[in-house]
């Protein structure tokens, strides 16, 4: 049987927490280097003026899921053996949005807002402080908070499962998206440069175009800058 | 973000990196990555401290204080958000990039910042509660598990904070 080291080695508590330091420190290092300790080059891609963030985040999801499918396929670590995040669609659809908005008005998310704070950034202190304090008017409302938490609860579901596919066929998709939406982003790019080195000393851009809180993140850019 | 975004790693490059980083994680630990759960911890301590005994009856921090004899801080999270400090600070440090500063657009006053920050901060620190997770805890994590709700939120982040940008713009461009 194969499994996740900690589980299978049987690993105590206190080893398993170095282990969390250890991939804790790859985790931020890796967010470091990706240009994330600083808020301008979280927030431009809501400019659609450098979407490092997409390219970063696509690739990590594509290289992971790459990865688990074939550990999976090959009986290493097979995807039941890990903790599945379960689905609750209303709670994830509204927390997200709340989410998004506490990133383009903070400058960061939970994650980054760490390496922030160890590279000198005022902003991510204040932000960190908004988090805790966040987190605590959840706590103590969490009576009227649960059932919206709770709402749109489906337990276990994965995408294949969602739309009735094989789950290789899922990764490719996936896959593909990604590859798309970096061709994409990279046209809504140039598209956004061309437009201000046209119009540079104009101070103010004009508003973007109507779009769905749902709708797929790199096309709303392009009227964002004018 | 003129002259240090240079020596910043190629995006993809970074994202392979990241990818597996996680990848590593599931293996070791069978957990993705996360950052929200700390910070709810933290203020967990807060509340613990001005009322014991209402912290340990509540339905989303009780569990915290349920083994008197060990710290609520002694968890998974507590510890990958203290290794991303390690990791993060010995990045920025062999870089040559630490400064105290407060990163604004050219429009923008610190104190205008400052107040944002805090703002967002307290919106993000409620979504990721509903949410079960943040951006690494749900939408890296659950994205790469293929899993359902993980996918709906991470559209959900982009497309509300790409509904305030237009809003809140002179504080970045």
């Amino acid at each position: 049987m194969g499994g996740p080291i900690v589980q299978v080695l049987n690993l105590s508590h206190a080893v398993e927490m170095m282990i969390a330091v250890l991939v804790g420190a790859g985790f931020g290092w890796v967010l470091e280097r990706a240009g994330f300790g600083r808020s301008d080059n979280l927030a431009s891609i809501f400019y659609g003026r450098d979407f490092r963030v997409l390219r970063v985040m696509f690739t990590a999801i594509a290289t992971a899921m790459v990865g688990l499918y074939f550990l999976d396929l090959a009986g290493v670590v097979p995807v039941s053996s890990i903790g599945i995040l379960d689905t609750y669609l209303v709670g994830q659809l509204v927390g997200g949005l709340l989410i998004g908005f506490g990133f383009i008005v903070g400058g960061w998310c939970p994650g980054t807002s760490i390496v922030g704070l160890v590279s000198g950034k005022v902003d991510a202190l204040l932000f960190i402080g908004g988090l805790v304090g966040g987190s605590m008017l959840f706590t103590l409302g969490f009576d009227s908070f649960a059932p919206l938490q709770d709402a749109g609860a489906k337990g276990r579901v994965l995408l294949h499962e969602y739309f009735g596919v094989p789950s290789g066929a899922m990764v490719l998709a996936v896959a593909v998206f990604a590859v798309g939406a970096f061709w994409a982003v990279g046209k809504i790019e140039k598209a956004v440069r061309a437009r201000r080195a046209v119009t540079a000393p104009q101070p103010l851009p004009v508003p973007e175009p109507e779009r769905g809180p749902g709708s797929t993140a790199p096309a709303a850019a392009e009227g964002s800058v004018s | 973000m003129n002259d240090p975004t240079k020596r910043f790693w190629n995006p993809y490059a970074a994202g392979f990196a990241l990818g597996l980083v996680l990848l590593a994680s599931f293996v070791l630990t069978g957990r993705g990555l996360g950052a929200s759960g700390t910070f709810k911890h933290l203020g967990a301590i807060v509340l613990h401290e001005a009322s014991p005994t209402w912290a340990e009856e509540n339905g989303n921090i009780g569990g915290f204080f349920a083994h008197p004899g060990r710290s609520s801080l002694d968890e998974w999270i507590v510890f990958l958000s203290l290794g991303a400090a390690i990791g993060g600070g010995i990045a920025v440090l062999t870089a040559r990039r630490f400064r105290v500063e407060t990163i604004r657009g050219p429009r923008a006053t610190r104190e205008q910042r400052w107040v944002l920050a805090g703002a967002g901060g307290i919106l993000a620190g409620l979504g990721a509660q509903l949410a079960r997770g943040c951006t690494s805890g749900q939408a890296l994590t659950g994205g790469a598990q293929l899993a359902l709700g993980s996918w709906v939120f991470m559209f959900s982040v982009f497309g509300g904070a790409y509904a305030l940008a237009w809003f809140v713009r002179k504080q970045w461009i």
